[in-house]
């Protein structure tokens, strides 16, 4: 009967030194991003007018105009 | 989909630092860190170029190589992030770059150098898009919004060009056959390559 509480705090012991040598998953490095692509960005007070949120054909020619905006060649007569 | 680049023509460059204060002021830079900054050569003597260098967000980025972290990465439009929660701040990045474009905010004695921050061609971070966390961390996610980098669409002679990288190469091809001369594109291919034949 005295032995029953000594193999109780052994075992327990052993578990938790077993448990102490346990190997928990470790990820290294980053989340890589945003998974949502700019196209999908949210409909903001900030968000440029004459393009749809969510549709990557209108965001692409928003962006190319806008960036023909600093050719001024185009600007001037 | 587009591919976003950025040209500095030294030809138009007129120091005025409208870039800068752009970056500054659109995306809350700290104290003591420049994204983008103009560099001057040949100050004060008949000829004097300058050019605005911030982070080229290149093809094959050197940053990229050596970050023992894997903080980096390139969203679809080509433009070279990084995630200020894994940053170590070890400074390798700093190093490897040609454009000296990883900035590190001081934050206290001892040499203590914080997270790197460089720009983020107004594309944020890994964050949700225009959340506060990502306007906190990176400033402003201003492709999300359908907009092109604050330094570029703010530049008054047009010397700074950012943008979709074929838009961007005939708005400077114009340019060079309108006034014939000054081709030479700086840092064009260190960051992007030589054009392949």
């Amino acid at each position: 009967m005295t032995r029953t509480p000594l193999l109780c705090t052994a075992l327990a012991a052993a578990a938790l030194l077993l448990g102490g040598c346990g190997e928990k998953p470790q990820h290294a490095g980053t989340s890589h991003g945003n998974s949502t692509p700019a196209w999908n960005g949210p409909q903001t007070s900030f968000s440029a007018p004459g393009w749809k949120v969510g549709d990557q054909a209108s965001w692409d020619e928003q962006i190319k105009q806008r960036n023909r905006g600093q050719n001024e060649y185009l600007r001037l007569p | 989909m587009a591919r976003m680049k950025f040209i500095c023509d030294s030809e138009r460059c007129i120091e005025c630092n409208g870039c800068v204060t752009a970056c500054k002021a659109e995306n809350d830079v700290p104290w003591g860190v420049n994204r983008r900054r103009v560099v001057t050569m040949g100050d004060g003597q008949p000829g004097e170029k300058s050019i605005s260098v911030a982070c080229m967000h290149c093809s094959d980025a050197p940053c990229m190589a050596v970050c023992p972290v894997d903080c980096f990465y390139r969203t679809d439009e080509g433009v070279v992030l990084h995630d200020k929660d894994v940053c170590i701040g070890c400074g390798y990045c700093s190093y490897a770059c040609p454009f000296g474009a990883p900035q590190f905010p001081s934050n206290g004695a001892f040499g203590l150098r914080g997270k790197m921050d460089k720009c983020t061609f107004c594309a944020g971070g890994p964050e949700e898009h225009g959340s506060a966390a990502e306007l906190e961390k990176y400033g402003r996610n201003r492709l999300s919004e359908g907009k092109l980098p604050a330094c570029a669409e703010m530049c008054s002679t047009k010397a700074l060009l950012g943008g979709d990288g074929d838009v961007v190469a005939d708005i400077f091809r114009t340019r060079v056959l309108h006034r014939g001369k000054g081709s030479e594109v700086w840092g064009w291919g260190t960051a992007y390559g030589k054009p392949s034949k």
